[in-house]
């Protein structure tokens, strides 16, 4: 089948704007899928706090936000409004420029990864051959925000925090690149979109199951090494408010503290999503092998799957978060320097062994 | 306009805090910094100030500052008769606001020849242990909190909810609670006392199994306090540090054995101790702690006897002149209440011998060396209570 028919909606509204505007049509597609991308990020962010709250409540043995709207609802609607009001206020003595600046980066940083996102066979806006690549030098800009934030707020508090930031985040990205990596390496392509199609067939095609031990072994070392990359409990030692009383964002207010938070939690959502497009399969469904269930499964749109396993593991991330203490931040680069990079060395000489003697894929 | 002195501590342009010495500026410890941990910072529960001086991020001194919740107690005390002093008492360590009732109350007894019905005793060891608990089931959930885990503070709250309600029913007050008397209490316990606390001991032990398995064996709770500010047992000798924080350093003194008053002599309980001395061990003594009040409380329960809960009370007390002094041990540790009187209603002098003070002045010591984030962890494990040091 092609494109066209297996997913009309997107290509129905390209082939509208390219049949009612032939001259514009290719500022108008992208400029929609854009729109797109920002609607997308809006509701994602309202929805990640929503959940948040009503996992961590459950979690707590409590209800969290029921006020406003159906079971609190419309909860991020009332957060968004009153951080609009709130004032922004700048410390005495903090860099004016770098300080307004620094809440922008993560947030940038958020659209522009989920440009590249596979929600489905042709959900996504760009492509890219070296996807992979793209996504590990965008989310660079997130390690930036969180540095130039903490270094410009002229409080010692908030260096520290960022700092510790910087420090993780930069290293952790070092074993998150490696696992990254050895997808890559298995796979035989750097486009997210390809990852997905490499894992077509039964489930356990799935990177997750397809390479013998390796396959759940660098998944959970994935799940480790993006919670430390996304400041989540256990790892969030950048904004550990016990130690730092808050780490960097602790002189933001109002909108300037909503991006970063809006950033953490779209970015939560990303790390998810990655973690569905190199392990789960991404938008492909889990198919079993028996024909009638298999036609079921199929009927489900991609991106249902896509978005469910990704839920899926943001509940593990928040599962993670509500249950664990924190490390130390000595800790912490122990487990990255001397435990995580090494093993992820290993991992990555044993996938090649495995490619060699046919056993992955 | 800047003083001769303010000249004299000026560094950089920053005032360097009381009670430093100047690093030389070519000196390798030039690029140390001050941090201020409270007093106003989420874990330090209360107007602490501790003035940390940082290497990077390793504590290189951390140094209590005090005064800024300094209510003058013991000062107002010599205006207030003995009756009216017990309110006083309440507020200094609010977690154990009872245990502090009981120390005050046993002083004026012991002064004034005073004794007491079965009953009360009873009363005050029900409800001294009941509260132990509660004082717990608090640090234990802000222990958690303060490791990063949300999740313990408010499960320690749901099972402390339930002994505050036995408070709050038994004499109307949910924290500052003002219940005992010289010669008993001021009120006879409930009807549904007993099978309130009966239905608690039930829930608490399951409660329990559920603390272990979220924060007790938890891996990361562990690496961060194993070996985590360890106090030798000459260094709780030499701080006078009391409670768990003396225990988990191999010393056995519990002033409810060691010192028995009331009736604990009658109660069949142990008192755990630790050879470890860190915050690891300070954390499993206060967890064994709640066991053992829990046995307390179940005995209590079945012998809980009829009768006077009172012995006459008397309108006016005039302690003899002298001085008098009793201890109780409180869940932080030691309280002991020193009452100087000259004859009249009111005390010519009172002094508090608070946990809180002598523990915290170990804490320099257990931090050296450490972490920033250890100082918190250390901070925790010695429960503190801030308007118990800084009366």
């Amino acid at each position: 089948m092609s494109a066209e028919t297996l997913y009309p909606l997107q290509n129905g509204i390209g082939n509208m704007v390219r049949s009612l505007f032939p001259e514009s049509a290719f500022i108008l597609n992208p400029a929609l899928g854009l729109i797109g991308v920002v609607i997308l990020v809006s509701i994602l962010a309202a929805f990640l706090i929503l959940l948040e709250r009503k996992v961590v409540a459950h979690f707590q043995i409590r209800l969290g936000p029921m006020r406003v709207g159906y079971h609190g609802i419309l909860q991020p609607l009332a957060d968004g409004i009153k951080l609009l009001f709130k004032e922004f206020l700048k410390p005495k003595g903090a860099d004016s420029f770098i300080f307004y600046l620094a809440p922008m980066l993560p947030l940038t940083a958020t659209f522009l990864i989920m440009v590249i996102m596979p929600f489905d066979h042709h959900l996504q806006l760009a492509d890219p051959a070296g996807g992979v690549l793209y996504v590990l030098g965008i989310s660079g800009l997130t390690v930036l925000g969180l540095l130039l934030g903490g270094w410009s707020s002229n409080n010692k508090l908030s260096l520290l925090g960022a700092i510790r930031a910087g420090a993780q985040m930069i290293s952790f990205e070092i074993s998150l690149a490696l696992i990254m990596l050895l997808i890559v390496m298995v796979s035989g392509t750097a486009s997210l979109r390809e990852i997905v199609l490499s894992q077509q067939g039964l489930i356990f095609d799935w990177w997750i199951f397809k390479l013998p031990f390796l396959g759940i072994l660098s998944f959970i070392m994935y799940l480790v090494a993006s919670t430390a990359e996304l400041n989540r409990t256990p790892f969030d030692l950048a904004e550990a408010e016990s130690e730092l009383s808050a780490g960097y964002h602790t002189e933001y207010s109002g909108m300037g503290f909503a991006m970063f938070f809006f950033a953490e939690f779209v970015n939560m959502f990303i790390s998810a999503g990655l973690a569905t497009t190199f392990f789960l399969g991404g938008f492909l469904p889990p198919l079993i092998g028996i024909s009638f269930v298999d036609g079921m499964l199929n009927a489900i749109p991609g991106f249902l799957w896509f978005f469910g396993k990704t839920f899926f593991i943001v509940f593990v991330y928040m599962w993670f978060r509500w249950t664990f203490p924190r490390v130390r931040v000595d800790q912490l680069m122990n487990l990255e320097w001397k435990m995580m990079l090494p093993a992820n060395l290993l991992l990555l000489m044993l996938g090649a062994v495995f490619m060699v003697l046919g056993w992955a894929g | 306009m800047t003083t001769q002195s303010a000249e004299k501590y000026r560094l950089d342009g920053d005032t360097l805090p009381e009670g430093f010495r100047l690093p030389q500026s070519d000196a390798e410890d030039a690029d140390e910094f001050f941090v201020n941990i409270g007093p106003q910072h989420p874990s330090t529960h209360g107007v602490l100030r501790i003035v940390a001086r940082l290497s990077g991020e390793t504590i290189v001194e951390a140094v209590p500052h005090l005064g800024y919740i300094h209510r003058g107690i013991e000062k107002m005390a010599e205006n207030q008769t003995y009756i009216q002093n017990i309110h006083l008492t309440d507020r200094l360590d609010y977690l154990s606001a009872f245990f502090n009732n009981l120390c005050f109350c046993m002083t004026v007894e012991q002064a004034m020849d005073i004794g007491l019905p079965e009953r009360g005793e009873y009363l005050r060891v029900m409800v001294c242990e009941l509260q132990r608990i509660q004082s717990h089931l608090l640090w234990w959930g802000v222990m958690g909190m303060d490791l990063g885990g949300f999740t313990p503070f408010l499960y320690g709250f749901r099972e402390r909810e339930m002994i505050t309600d036995i408070f709050e029913e038994m004499c109307g007050a949910r924290l500052t609670m003002n219940f005992f008397r010289p010669g008993g209490s001021s009120f006879d316990a409930p009807d549904t006392f007993v099978p309130r606390i009966k239905k608690f001991i039930k829930i608490m032990y399951k409660a329990l199994d559920e603390y272990n398995t979220l924060l007790s064996g938890n891996i990361i709770f562990l690496e961060r306090t194993r070996g985590v500010g360890i106090l030798s047992k000459e260094d709780v000798l030499a701080y006078g540090c009391s409670g768990a924080v003396l225990r988990a350093s191999d010393v056995s003194y519990d002033v409810r054995k060691n010192d028995a008053y009331s009736i604990y002599d009658q109660f069949d309980f142990d008192i755990p101790t630790s050879t470890e001395g860190d915050s690891l061990a300070r954390y499993q003594i206060k967890m064994e702690e709640i066991v053992q009040s829990l046995r307390i409380l179940e005995q209590a329960v079945e012998k809980f006897p009829e009768g006077p809960y009172r012995s006459q009370p008397k309108a006016v007390y005039k302690l003899p002149k002298g001085s008098y002094y009793s201890q109780v041990e409180t869940p932080r540790g030691i309280l002991g209440t020193y009452i100087v009187s000259d004859g009249g209603p009111k005390p010519y002098r009172v002094k508090y011998r608070s946990p809180n003070f002598s523990n915290l002045s170990a804490l320099n010591h257990a931090a050296q060396g450490l972490k920033l984030a250890d100082l918190v962890t250390i901070m925790s494990s010695m429960d503190f209570v801030i308007p118990d040091m800084d009366k």
